[in-house]
């Protein structure tokens, strides 16, 4: 197996992007990616495609050719794939192309996740959304994806006695670090008090603990580690990759306030490079409910079961704290592109190893990871990153 | 939902019907295959059950942004229940004031219209679950007093 490493990024700013299409928002970030990388498209071997909702959303499948047409590659006629797993579309993507190169199959791909949520109303981006959990025994019963999360949260609260000021501080925070990234969707602060009292969406759920149905899209372009000082100076390494399922039904879960397949893709990329929780210097989580960063931090051992809430609301994972989380802002605050979600994850923590962070750079970042699930975490993919 | 996509869980939606597993002697709705914990060695020994309908809550949410197609009945009570024989499904809880459901309450399954497909399409009937015994409100529970139910 080679190593690979990730040797340019691309972001758009995530939010309603009403003049702005699929394919341009693909061909925004793939360029920039690419510039950033110093590569040309005819260095491209293939390109892998994170979407999860096209064809809901804009009556549009076969998106990989969409988007190896869009962005030129079609004269070379590069190899194009979607990938799709709900919101963990984008950070499976980055594990086909990871497998790849590693693999020896080839040596430069890029990966792209876009999405437009927008386009539609609220109730169907909601309803597309919820298609990610079980769409004939949950959804059509008249579950919400936020209910879903809401059973967890309540399920983790009676257990542990987890508070709305916890789950509160998790989105200040990500608010916090979003103020400070002009990509962020929301790049302002909110008091947690705000987001104590904003409207219930599912009890014990409110408005601000949910992350918005975004338009967005990133790109970042990997390379066999061997051939990567050929391209540029300052790459990143993949050097943890791990990936596990679960039940699609959140019902047929034998404890509904843990997410198993976190813990276990996490196990598996922290096996695959000799890693420890606490080599960790910053992660991004896939926080699409606050109760998801709280479970997801517990999943992969950064705190113990039930301790995550107090940690998050003492201020440990906030930048400066011990182990800083969701410095982009998260999908709360920067926005929730399904399927470019878990490769603008990739980005960040990118951009913290370079050092490229601006005002939210976490002091000395070496080693990040990345968490990317789908669904009520159904399948998870998590990454390990280090400078080179 | 398409005509045939609802018509051929037509028993598993009105009656309950699941499956039960003669070798590990086990119950599953909706409908499986095989057993997941006993895989292929299961396979020709899962016969189709009828489940009572007798079960409990696990948990339970007042949703008050509704689904698609069940803007009518917000705020209503959404639930996880176990059924008596294992399995767990999950359901609308109707009939009740829906902030008093709480985990441990016992249901009991009931047939009710789930949905339209559109004004001119087929009507969905399937299984909600209510309670067997309405609780009496004693008290308005603060958190909850300064929303509109």
């Amino acid at each position: 197996m080679r190593d690979v490493s990730i040797i340019g990024t691309g972001i758009t700013k995530f939010g309603e992007l009403w003049d702005k299409s699929l394919r341009q928002l693909g061909l925004e970030t793939g360029l920039a990616a690419i510039s950033d990388a110093g590569i040309t498209s005819k260095d491209i071997d293939a390109l892998y495609i994170g979407n999860m909702a096209a064809g809901s959303t804009l009556q549009q499948e076969h998106v990989s050719a969409l988007m190896a047409d869009y962005c030129g590659l079609t004269n070379n006629h590069v190899p194009a794939t979607r990938v799709e797993a709900a919101s963990a579309s984008g950070g499976l993507a980055l594990r086909q192309a990871y497998m790849a190169i590693a693999g020896g199959f080839i040596d430069i791909a890029v990966v792209g996740g876009a999405e437009k949520m927008t386009d539609v109303s609220d109730s169907e981006s909601s309803y597309t959304v919820s298609m990610g959990s079980d769409e004939q025994w949950e959804s059509k019963a008249g579950a919400t994806f936020a209910s879903l999360h809401a059973m967890i949260a309540q399920s983790h609260i009676d257990e542990y006695g987890t508070t709305r000021e916890q789950m509160s501080a998790v989105s200040e925070k990500n608010h916090h670090h979003a103020s400070m990234n002009p990509m962020a969707q929301f790049p302002f602060k909110i008091s947690s008090e705000a987001v104590s009292n904003s409207g219930i969406v599912s009890s014990p759920l409110r408005m601000l603990d949910c992350a918005p149905n975004s338009d967005g899209a990133a790109a970042v372009v990997l390379c066999a580690s061997e051939k990567a000082s050929k391209f540029t100076k300052k790459s990143i390494k993949i050097i943890g990759s791990g990936q596990a399922s679960d039940t699609l039904s959140l019902h047929h879960r034998k404890f509904l306030n843990r997410m198993p397949a976190i813990g276990v893709a996490a196990k598996r990329a922290f096996e695959s490079c000799g890693k420890k929780p606490n080599d960790l210097d910053v992660i991004e989580i896939h926080d699409n409910f606050t109760i998801s960063e709280i479970i997801a931090l517990e999943e992969i051992g950064i705190f113990k079961r039930g301790e995550a809430g107090a940690k998050i609301l003492e201020g440990e994972t906030k930048i400066g704290g011990k182990i800083p989380v969701n410095t982009s802002g998260g999908l709360k605050a920067r926005g929730h592109a399904p399927g470019a979600t878990g490769i603008a994850q990739v980005v960040e923590i990118v951009q913290q190893l370079r050092g490229d962070a601006g005002d939210r750079q976490v002091k000395n970042a070496k080693i990040g990871m990345v968490e990317n699930h789908g669904g009520t975490a159904a399948t998870a993919v998590v990454h390990i990153l280090e400078a080179e | 939902m398409s005509v045939p996509r609802f018509w051929r869980e037509l028993d598993t939606r009105y009656n309950l019907i699941g499956s039960y597993c003669k070798l590990t002697k086990t119950y599953h709705f909706p409908r499986r295959a095989f057993d997941p914990e006993a895989g292929r060695e299961s396979m020709g020994t899962m016969e189709d059950y009828q489940f009572k309908g007798d079960g409990e809550v696990i948990n339970s949410t007042v949703v008050h942004q509704s689904q698609t197609g069940y803007e009518m009945f917000g705020p209503y009570c959404m639930a996880i229940i176990k059924l008596d024989e294992g399995p767990r499904i999950t359901s609308q809880i109707v009939d009740c004031d829906p902030k008093t459901v709480k985990p441990g309450m016992k249901v009991k399954a009931v047939f009710r219209r789930l949905g339209e497909d559109s004004e001119s399409g087929i009507l969905h009937y399937g299984t909600k679950f209510a309670l067997k015994e309405i609780p009496v409100i004693e008290e308005e529970d603060e958190s909850l007093s300064n929303i509109e139910l």
